[in-house]
């Protein structure tokens, strides 16, 4: 038994310790927010936090994330309030969206860590693929997540 | 206008609507699914006006949208469409995908469904307006029925129909059941460029709140009670087969619930994916690989490259171009060639299958649900009326989820399968086995005067067909119009020309890739006329426009692009300008890229200038969007696109090999509209993608003197000093 801890909700899973976070997540707690591209951490499209650092959930051993805080898509903000949220909302970034869980949750911990993004800042935490090219419009938002960040706080 | 109104009561129009829509709402329901951001037809509440819209009593207006939408925005710009004359509050608009059941059973009523050749706004604007219109007019007669007056007396605003006279309204969630009642005697006429108050505005697309919290549903995350995962192997070559495959391996794991074989494929089924995926890599599968083991793209381009030592079939001629050449001052003469590209969408292919005794499920992502619903029926020997799509987003699409072979597959393991199952392709999986954009070479001979005018050319290209293998008999001549874009229609004026093709095949499928044969086209015709302006001692972009005497309508576009770039700014050793231009999909597209190269050949786009005519606009925030999407789409094919085959088949499937465009390599882009008006609609999914690749390689010999005839970029030496 593997205890897992998913947008602070406790989860008792039987499973296969090596079982990648992302298959539990979407097969087993049925959270399909987190999306599979590749499989082999180069897309980016997995990408949650585990205690609050963006990971890429296709290569992370469902065992390696037990015992920790594993925020996904859905567990962001209960409505779409997160600074993040609101500025791809205004920016009307997502294209067909399907790299857009994984963009969002690395931008959020990025803003995190970096209140204050540079271009550079964001050229080097932004990695994950968007085969859409929303990479524009999702750089004006993170420097707009980040000061709606910097308003509330 | 006059119109009927029978009256009918709320209950009598529920029975009507249901006859109407053959029991849609009732027929299937899966609550999950039924979200209320959902995109699932049958799900909007409230009166049917037609097929294309369902009014609610709080106004709520729910409209059904035919196309697919992969990131293009038709989710908001087909609703835009039909609110443009409904009159209705843009507030209350929500948007759902049209039902292709429904389609198929009423006669076609959503006239097409597949999305492809930036055609959705083009093709389906007149009668989206036409719907919208009608049920304005349906509405307004419903309010003057009941009011006693004359429903010239009155009109629709906001969602709302006003008498003015007597300072009467009501809201359309008001009057929306007996609307659907009233029949017209004679369509309203739609409104034209000009007279639009909705279309022509940016607006926030519909889908993007459900796209920033994970609830947009994707064929990937569609969940059925009881749903069972399963995961292919195909033969890794084309037309071969599966000889045998021990299952045991698979069927000890854990979760593994079934080893399926097929003819070319062993398919592994289980109750999560990642069991499925271990059990596949636990099979050991003997492929008979057939009589193409040993093919590989180097050999299929030499045989390509051969051909055009030879006069091909002619597609186009004028005057006599040999015999030009002949007497030109000078002759330029330059091959091309272009890799197959695979379409790279992101989501992996993916149906999810739940065939019943008297009905057939299919969700999943498909930019055309009839072709989808009509292969679920073939394969599952049904018939097509008993095939139910649930059409979902799509996680892109860029042409490979127009073919429905991914579909077939799933139907046939749901066949063996005694629940829903969900196929699921892996990355690799998905690229090795996908139809790419075709390879092509290219042979261009032309002769220029004394004064650098272009006199003669002989433009010979061989490449794939994609209709061949879907419709022989269009290419029974020996040419394929979609393998000729821009070259047989190239505008610029060259009195003597013969336009010649050679028709290949080689075992790899090839099918449309977003701007289909423009995008490999381009990137030689455009390249070749600047070695011609080059030869001519000219500009590109002057070059370019002295040619252009019987297309007066593209120097703006063309102008556009250049001025806006700064083109005659001078720039550094090493940094360059390049322009092309292509018209594709109705529209004309300029660009111009601004690029440097490092002395040891390390490329970098700095800044790409689009001047784009489609002639209207339906919402310009998207087009901006498409044009940025087409121009990292390319710039990905022009720097890293290719597949390599190697021992018949495709050597590479992860993006580790397959390198993308990302965030830090992204260019700036800017967009200028430059645009006709009057009835020309073009189209903006696809324009931008041809252009964009000519105008890099051009920059790049700019910067650094080197001609670029054969792609990608990264296994060219670009370094210089
Ligand atoms: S699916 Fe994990 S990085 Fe691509
Ligand atoms: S929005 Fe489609 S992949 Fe990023």
């Amino acid at each position: 038994m593997i205890t897992l801890t998913v947008n602070g909700t406790q989860h008792e899973l039987d499973v296969e310790a090596d079982m990648p976070l992302l298959w539990v997540l979407r097969d087993f707690l049925e959270l399909t927010g987190t999306k599979f591209g590749c499989g082999v951490a180069q897309c980016g499209a997995c990408t949650v936090q585990l205690d609050g650092e963006p990971i890429r959930s296709c290569v992370i051993p469902v065992a390696a994330a037990a015992g920790r805080q594993v925020t996904t898509i859905e567990g962001l903000s209960p409505d779409r309030s997160h600074p993040v949220q609101k500025a791809w909302i205004e920016n009307d970034v997502a294209q067909c969206g399907y790299c857009q869980s994984g963009q969002i949750m690395a931008a959020a911990a990025l803003i995190k860590a970096k209140p204050s993004p540079t271009d550079a800042d964001i050229d080097e935490a932004m990695t994950n693929i968007c085969r859409c090219g929303t990479y524009q419009p999702m750089r004006t938002a993170i420097k707009r997540a980040a000061e709606l960040a910097r308003e509330v706080s | 206008m006059n119109a009927l109104s029978t009256g009918l009561s709320r209950r009598g129009f529920v029975k009507a609507t249901l006859s109407a829509g053959g029991g849609l709402a009732l027929g299937f329901h899966l609550p999950a699914l039924a979200a209320a951001d959902g995109p699932w037809a049958g799900a909007a509440d409230g009166a049917e006006i037609n097929a294309w819209l369902v009014i609610a009593a709080d106004d709520t207006v729910t409209i059904r949208v035919a196309q697919s939408d992969m990131g293009q925005g038709v989710f908001t710009s087909m609703p835009m469409i039909v609110a443009e004359e409904l009159e209705c509050d843009w507030q209350h608009v929500r948007a759902e995908f049209a039902s292709a059941n429904r389609s198929l059973r009423e006669d076609r009523v959503y006239q097409r469904m597949g999305t492809g050749g930036s055609n959705a706004v083009r093709i389906s604007r007149p009668y989206l307006q036409q719907a919208g219109a009608s049920a304005r007019e349906r509405l307004i007669a419903a309010a003057a029925d009941e009011w006693g007056v004359a429903p010239e007396t009155c009109h629709a605003s906001a969602s709302r129909v006003v008498h003015e006279p007597s300072g009467r309204s009501k809201r359309y969630g008001e009057l929306a059941a007996a609307a659907a009642a009233v029949e017209l005697e004679a369509e309203p006429a739609i409104r034209k460029p000009g007279e639009y108050k909705l279309l022509g505005t940016s607006v926030p697309k519909l889908d993007v709140p459900a796209k920033v919290d994970g609830s947009a549903v994707y064929g990937i995350d569609v969940r059925v009670p009881d749903m069972v995962y399963a995961t292919v192997a195909a033969c890794p070559v084309w037309e071969g087969r599966l000889s045998s495959v021990d299952a045991e391996p698979a069927r000890k794991l854990r979760g593994v619930i079934d080893v399926l074989e097929f003819e070319d494929a062993v398919v592994v089924v289980a109750d999560s994916f990642w069991r499925a995926k271990q059990g596949l890599d636990a099979l050991d599968p003997q492929w008979d690989l057939g009589e193409h083991a040993d093919a590989s793209t180097e050999a299929f381009l030499e045989r390509f490259r051969k051909a055009l030592d030879d006069k091909g079939v002619v597609a186009k001629e004028n005057g006599d171009a040999y015999d030009a050449l002949e007497g030109a001052a000078k002759v330029v003469e330059a091959d091309y060639s272009a890799p197959y590209l695979a379409h790279l969408a992101l989501e992996p292919v993916n149906c999810t299958v739940h065939i019943q005794e008297d009905r057939v499920d299919v969700w999943t992502g498909s930019q055309n649900p009839e072709s989808v619903l009509s292969v679920a029926a073939e394969v599952s020997g049904r018939p097509a009326e008993q095939v139910h799509v649930h059409s979902c987003f799509l996680g892109g699409g860029f042409g490979r989820r127009s073919r429905p072979d991914f579909v077939a597959r799933a139907v046939a393991v749901a066949a063996r399968v005694d629940r829903p199952v969900q196929v699921i392709w892996t990355r690799e999986e998905d690229t090795r086995t996908g139809h790419y954009r075709p390879l092509a070479a290219f042979r261009f001979r032309a002769g220029l005067d004394a004064e650098g005018t272009p006199v003669a050319l002989v433009n010979r290209s061989s490449t794939h067909s994609i209709l061949a293998g879907l419709r022989p008999e269009a290419v029974a001549d020996g040419l394929d119009q979609s393998s000729l874009s821009w070259l047989a229609d190239s505008p610029y004026a060259i009195a003597n020309l013969s336009v010649e093709h050679h028709l290949q095949r080689t075992h790899v499928p090839v099918w449309f890739w977003r701007a289909v044969g423009a995008t490999q086209n381009a990137f030689a015709i455009e390249s070749f006329i600047d070695e011609l302006a080059l030869a001519a001692d000219m500009c590109p972009w002057q070059f370019r426009r002295q040619l252009l005497g019987s297309r007066p309508d593209m120097i703006p576009v063309l102008d556009a692009a250049a001025e806006q770039a700064g083109w005659d700014r001078s720039l550094p050793a090493g940094r360059g300008h390049g322009i092309a231009l292509v018209e594709g999909f109705g529209s004309i597209c300029a660009q111009v890229a601004d690029v440097s190269v490092s002395r040891d050949g390390k490329v970098t786009v700095n800044r790409v200038v689009t001047a784009l005519d489609c002639g209207n606009t339906v919402n310009p925030q998207t087009i901006e969007q498409q044009v940025q999407s087409s121009i990292v789409y390319g710039l990905s094919a022009a720097l890293w696109g290719k597949v390599e085959i190697n021992g018949g088949r495709a050597r590479h499937g992860n993006f580790d090999r397959h390198r993308v465009l990302k965030m830090a390599e992204a260019p700036r882009m800017e967009t200028h509209l430059v645009l006709a008006g009057g009835d020309k609609w073009g189209g903006v999914g696809e324009p931008a993608v041809p252009p964009v690749v000519p105008a890099v390689c051009n920059a790049i010999f700019a910067a650094t003197g080197k001609r670029i005839r054969d792609l990608p970029l990264a296994d060219q030496d670009l370094s210089w000093s």
